[in-house]
């Protein structure tokens, strides 16, 4: 089993070729631009359509990120998560080098888009997706100065995402441990789903090659380890690794062990489904008052200790399409309508744990109404936060050893922060 | 770091191309750049500037490497169209190839062995030769790759040159890096080659397992997807196999991630400790469930591939249903397959928390959503015994929202519902007949019909329901017709009062004389001659008890799910279709023109979503046998009351007999499409000749439940380049019947190129169903011509013109040749004609000519012991490439 792609295309908005390359010489830029404009004015909205489609013998596949799109075609039976998650690759090196991904962007620097096109993919093989290291030899003018006199040693190094004699006067760490929460609560004010993606985030400015162990409250390794468990130890449902983690060695003793990239990146992520008591709870009551006005009461409770406290609280009430002339009136925050999402926004920039706060508000609709109307989308009840210095999971670094052969001392700093992830409550 | 490269797009004023020429020639290095920077603009928004190939190719020999690369990038483009000029380049490739600057090097191989152009390949050998031994990781990666470019240019070449040898050390190579590209390479040459040239031992599955650890994100793919061919040997190694490859579960990349689950799923299949299954299914739940998190469209990759993966072990996700609910913001693909697996992941003890989601969906607005979630309710309810009375309250539900879709849908899952339980919920059918003037859906209508000829009994106006639907009965789709014609039999059969006598008198007469729908037609000629000759076999045939429905709707074929688990993560595992049905890479495949893959097309082939296609048909999805049961002919002697002959005024025997099928059956035909794939469509074919041509000889039988019909047809380019020579001609098919059809074939126009091989890939559609793919193997012995009997002394003067070169022989060694008369009259039936016999010690020596199209002389020579197993065959013929085919042939008719 194997399979490459034949092609790459960036794409404007309207499906139209800006840059391609040919790596296999079987599929052609006309075809696929036929295609993929014909598509996209077919559907109108791309976004319904499926990512992955088969036309006369060629399978188109393609990620949108802002007013482009990054497809592949093919003619085999390629790994197809291989080339999409690549495709999100790309995505993410073009940033880094352009800072934005779009039209303007990529035609301001085709030229080094034509180079990085040649280097991540080979034979419609993805080879080496590391923007940093990457850079360090495909160049923008500004750094063009000298001849690079051969690739850098990451490139094919075990160690491929770091290079070698990085210099840091003040060697640091920044660790973030920021834990989304993603919750659905149907309209019987059941909580039907309900679970917490946390994210360690590193910024590394470190000197040499260093390696680094983290020692997290892990339950399977406490016990392991035979020590009596100070304080919480969490159980981690699913643990995503960044390549430079050495796997087997966690599968063997779950030690965490790894030399990192340099700069930011994530660094694990993990996924806990125990079912928590929502952070924040917001009811809605939806009152019709005739056909001509509509009455919204929202209550809003933070569920969470007193000494915790969270910020930028943004919740995202659904309304009518048609509503106007909003009324608001609120008892902390402030609340404005926004029809273009159709919804009323109330905004609470600190939300201290163990309060309620409420909003009513009013709105006009037009009397008359169309009888064969289609049903209104039920948006949910949306919201947005964060709570620092807190983690749902109750994650905690333990410690974070640094040994470079130099033998420098540095610094880790860790923060915690909780945030409001895919938080929905659908209206009753 | 951005920087302004688009004023090079801004030149475009007549006389371009000049002034570039100009330019390019430039004393000045930054003016020559600044040009080959315009000229690379210039193809980048189409222009053609080919003709400016030998001046940009002079920029070739610089310093600068990002010259330098524009100036390759270049080549790559234009110098297939320039293949005299590119030679131009030669040099420079051969000298950048051993720079000092491994950068320079790799690229230089890298872009000569994407030049396909013959010339330019034979100089690549002696380079590619020395980068493969480089002392850079960097060039050695680059150069495995190549190999693979090679291949797929000159395959003869890679072998002769010993390259498949150098590629294959580079296995063991120290860098993981060259190790994985080695890998990609050779797995995709194994791909395009019979024999085998990659073979996975232990040995190597150890060294590439220890590679894993090491390489890239996209490395670890190329060597797991790889290894997933590996078979192990017993229980205990697949053990060992499976706790090197569980860590990667935890890699950050999905396409990791899956790729491990396969090559885990396949050596799953081995291990025999229960505890080490359960053991591994709970390992696998939570990265899957992960994979959900990730940006839509793998989420999609990924359901698509949990939707296989539930199929074969249920277990794995059982606890997980509640990651499978539909968020808000899901792309609407995302949405639907969510759906499928909540239906999949439903059970018992699940369904309420199931019910109340797809209620919710069933409100959205998605109006294609909003139907499947409510045909999924009726899923659950066939599905699940214990579930059904709740399935069915949530439907009344939703059908009191008088949504109009929501309605029409729910009645259609209801009327199967009504098949699976039998004589249980037939209360609610007075609250679905006030919804009977919203129906405006042929399926709805057509369901709702169905309920009420099916309990004509117990609804006490049905006579009146079904008198409303007859007048407007010219206008209707022939799928509502065909319903309200079986509704009303049934109605007449259980309540034969004059009401209902005189609406079947209606239906009938509308049904035969003003429709030229010849299944309405049919159908109502055999109900009139039942009704008339004998009104009890009519019961029994009409009202017979019906076969009990399973929803098995999205059961894939065992053997077909084998085959899709094999192929996880790969497109195959996203359509839920083998390779071969949409992998349409032809082995050395120039760049192709536009239009040119089906030269026979009748008609260019729109977009099709394999997955589940646009065209896929809106009927609900279970086996549901034809409502009228194949009618046992009525004994004719028998003189029975006639209730209806009379009555209409017409006599018996102007009824048309039910047609007999057109050609004369024959033997029966291999099934090519067997009915389960085909969503009830089974199609059997095989090649004949007849008359001196070549047909495809194809039986057609509609077992679903929609009439079927616009077939076309389509022949993937071949060996022997068949394609369709007029356009294929099936009548619409109603259910339960068959049609059989030859369609004339010609050769020579479809040629496919690359090494011979007798699969002819078929695409065949319809107006109701997704394309068809099936693969059928060409019989060469249709392509004997009938001129093919020679005289000897001229097969004796062919024979000896022929150089020995020429002659290929096979051994059949279990083959009898009993009596002689028989084989020589077989095979002249093939047209393959005695020419003599001689003896040869106890041995029979048997001589025969055959013509193969083109008029290209085929001799043959069998050698036997009569009555004894094992005959020897040689052949000698001007093309003697098609041997393998011809022996083939041989021993096919000799066996018969």
């Amino acid at each position: 089993m194997s399979g490459a792609a034949s092609a790459l295309f960036l794409l404007d908005i309207k499906g139209r070729v800006l840059i391609w390359r040919d790596y296999r010489g079987d599929v052609t830029a006309v075809e696929a631009e036929r295609f993929f404009t014909k598509l996209i004015e077919k559907e109108g909205d791309p976004q319904s359509q499926d990512p992955v489609v088969y036309d006369n013998g060629v399978s188109y596949m393609f990620v949108q990120h802002s007013n482009v799109y990054l497809m592949t075609a093919t003619r085999q039976n390629c790994n197809a998560a291989s080339l999409i998650f690549f495709l999100h690759r790309i995505v993410d090196v073009f940033k880094h080098y352009f800072e934005e991904l779009e039209e303007e962007s990529l035609r301001d620097n085709f030229v080094v888009v034509y180079e990085l096109l040649d280097e991540i993919m080979d034979f419609g093989y993805p080879q080496y997706t590391e923007a940093k290291i990457l850079s360090e030899f495909i160049k923008t003018d500004a750094y063009r100065m000298e001849v690079t006199q051969r690739p850098p040693m990451a490139v094919t190094n075990a160690v491929s995402w770091r290079s070698e004699g990085i210099n840091y006067k003040k060697n640091e760490v920044f660790l973030d441990v920021v834990e989304s929460v993603n919750i659905l609560v149907n309209s019987n004010g059941q909580i039907i789903r309900s679970d917490v993606v946390g994210a360690l985030k590193m910024r590394t400015y470190l000197s040499g090659m260093p390696e680094c162990k983290l020692g997290l409250n892990d339950r399977v390794l406490l016990e392991a380890q035979g020590r009596a468990t100070k304080g919480k130890a969490i159980d981690l449902e699913d643990i995503k690794f960044h390549q430079c983690v050495r796997l087997a060695r966690f599968e063997n003793d779950r030690t965490i062990s790894f030399i990192p990239p340099d700069g930011s990146f994530d660094l694990m992520t993990y996924r806990l489904s125990t079912q928590v008591k929502p952070l924040f709870w917001v009811e809605a009551q939806v009152e019709k008052h005739s056909k001509s006005r509509i009455e919204i009461t929202v209550k809003a409770r933070s569920q969470f200790k007193e000494r915790s406290t969270a910020t930028n609280v943004e919740i995202e009430l659904p309304v009518p399409a048609d509503a106007t002339t909003p009324n608001v009136r609120t008892s902390m925050g402030s609340a404005a309508y926004a029809p273009e999402k159709d919804a009323l926004i109330w905004k609470i920039r600190s939300f201290p744990g163990g309060k309620e706060y409420m909003l009513r508000a009013e709105f006009r609709l037009p009397s008359i109404t169309d009888e064969e109307a289609t049903p209104e989308r039920k948006a949910p009840i949306r919201v947005k936060f964060e709570i620092p210095y807190f983690t749902v999971s109750g994650i905690q670094v333990r410690y974070l050893k640094i040994i470079e052969k130099s033998g420098y001392q540095a610094l880790p700093w860790v923060r915690y922060i909780t945030t409001g992830g895919e938080y929905e409550l659908r209206l009753i | 770091m951005s920087r302004n490269d688009s004023k090079y797009f801004s030149t475009t004023k007549k006389g371009e191309i000049p002034e570039l020429k100009e330019e390019l020639n430039s004393q000045y290095k930054d003016k020559r750049k600044d040009a080959v920077k315009k000229v690379i603009a210039a193809m980048t928004v189409g222009k053609d500037v080919s003709s400016l190939f030998t001046d940009v190719v002079n920029c070739m020999q610089t310093e600068n490497l990002e010259l330098k690369k524009l100036v390759y990038l270049y080549l790559i483009n234009y110098a297939k169209s320039q293949p005299d000029l590119a030679i131009l380049a030669v040099n420079t490739f051969v000298k950048d190839s051993q720079d000092p600057n491994p950068l320079i090097r790799a690229l230089a191989v890298r872009t000569m062995g994407c030049i396909r152009v013959d010339k330019i390949t034979e100089y690549l050998c002696d380079p590619l030769q020395r980068c493969l031994k480089d002392d850079d990781p960097y060039v050695r990666k680059t150069a495995a790759i190549c190999v693979a470019k090679l291949y797929d240019i000159n395959a003869e070449l890679v072998e002769d040159r010993g390259f498949l040898e150098s590629l294959k050390d580079l296995i063991s190579d120290n860098n993981p890096m060259v190790v994985a590209n080695a890998v990609a390479a050779l797995a995709e040459i194994q791909d395009n080659s019979s024999r085998p040239i990659f073979e996975i031992t232990s040995h190597t599955l150890s060294k590439l397992l220890t590679a894993l650890n090491e390489c890239t994100e996209w490395g670890q793919v190329f060597i797991l997807d790889a290894l997933s061919r590996y078979k192990a040997a017993d229980a205990r190694e697949a053990e060992n196999i499976v706790e090197r490859v569980t860590p990667r579960l935890q890699h950050a990349n999905c396409a990791v991630v899956l790729s491990a689950v396969k090559m885990i799923l396949q050596q799953m299949e081995l291990i025999t400790s229960t505890d080490v299954v359960r053991n591994l299914c709970k390992k696998m739940a939570p990265p899957l469930v992960t994979l959900l998190s990730a940006e839509p469209e793998i989420q999609y990759v990924a359901l698509r591939n949990i939707n296989l993966i539930v199929q074969r072990r249920p277990t794995i996700l059982a606890h997980e249903i509640k990651v499978f609910f539909c968020k808000y913001n899901d792309p609407i693909y995302v949405k639907m397959e969510k759906l499928e697996i909540m239906i999949k992941l439903a059970s018992d003890r699940n369904i309420d928390q199931v019910l109340l989601e797809f209620k919710e969906y069933a409100t959205e607005v998605d109006v294609d959503f909003v139907r499947k979630a409510v045909r999924a309710i009726g899923r659950c309810a066939i599905k699940l015994e214990r579930a059904a009375e709740r399935c069915i309250s949530v439907l009344l539900e939703l059908i009191k929202i008088k949504v109009n879709y929501v309605v029409q849908e729910a009645i259609i899952v209801i009327k199967d519902i009504f098949r699976r339980y039998p004589n249980t919920y037939e209360s609610i059918i007075a609250t679905l007949c006030e919804s009977l003037d919203t129906l405006d859906e042929p399926e709805a209508k057509a369901s709702m019909i169905w309920i009420i000829g099916e309990y004509a009994e117990r609804i006490d106006n049905a006579d009146e329901l079904l008198e409303s639907f007859l007048e407007s009965f010219p206008e209707e789709p022939a799928l509502v017709q065909l319903q309200l014609l079986t509704a009303t039999v049934k109605l007449f059969l259980k309540k034969p009062t004059e009401g209902p006598q005189q609406m079947i008198q209606v239906v009938l007469n509308n049904a035969t004389m003003e429709t030229d729908n010849p299944d309405l037609r049919d159908r109502a000629y055999i109900y009139w001659r039942l009704l008339s000759t004998d009104p009890e076999a009519a019961k029994d045939v009409v009202l017979a008890e019906k076969p009990v429905i399973t929803d098995d709707s999205n059961n894939l074929d065992p053997s077909l799910l084998d085959e899709l688990l094999v192929n996880i993560a790969t497109l195959s595992s996203v359509y839920h279709k083998p390779p071969e049905a949409f992998v349409t890479r032809t082995h050395s495949s120039a760049q192709k023109t536009e239009d040119d893959d089906y030269p026979d097309g009748s008609e260019s082939e729109s977009s099709v979503n394999l997955a589940n296609g646009p065209g896929s048909p809106p009927t609900s999805s279970y086996t549901i046998p034809p409502s009228v049961a194949p009618a046992t002919p009525p004994s004719a002697a028998a003189p029975v009351p006639d209730l209806l002959g009379d009555l209409i005024g017409m006599d018996n025997s102007s009824i048309v007999p039910v047609d007999q099928p057109a050609t004369p059956s024959g033997p029966p035909l291999p099934i090519l499409l067997p009915a389960s794939t085909g969503q009830g469509l089974q199609i059997s074919a095989q090649l004949t000749r007849r008359d001196g041509q070549v047909f495809y000889n194809m039986l057609f039988e509609n077992n679903s439940q929609v009439p079927l019909d616009g077939f076309m047809i389509q022949f993937n380019k071949n060996t022997f380049g068949l394609a369709a020579a007029a356009p294929l001609q099936v009548p619409q098919l109603p259910p339960g019947a068959s049609a059989r059809t030859l369609l004339p074939m010609v050769m020579y126009q479809n040629m496919s190129q690359g090494p011979p091989n007798s699969v002819l890939q078929v695409a065949l559609k319809n107006n109701q169903q997704p394309v068809w793919y099936f693969n059928d193997k060409v019989l060469f012995h249709v392509f004997f011509t009938e001129d093919g009997r020679m005289e000897r002394a001229t097969f004796l003067e062919t024979w000896r013109s022929l150089p020995d070169s020429n002659e290929v022989s096979k051994d059949f060694p279990t083959i009898v040749i009993g009596g002689v008369d028989a084989t020589v009259e077989r095979l002249a039936a093939s047209n393959i004609f005695f020419i003599a016999k001689r003896k040869n010690a106890n041995q029979d020596v048997f001589y025969f000519s055959a013509k193969l199209p083109r008029g290209v002389p085929l001799l043959i020579e069998l050698t036997t012991v009569v009555g004894n197993p094992g005959v020897k065959s040689a052949i000698k013929t001007p093309s003697p490439e098609m041997s393998t085919f011809i022996f083939e042939a041989i021993e096919t008719l000799l066996r018969s």
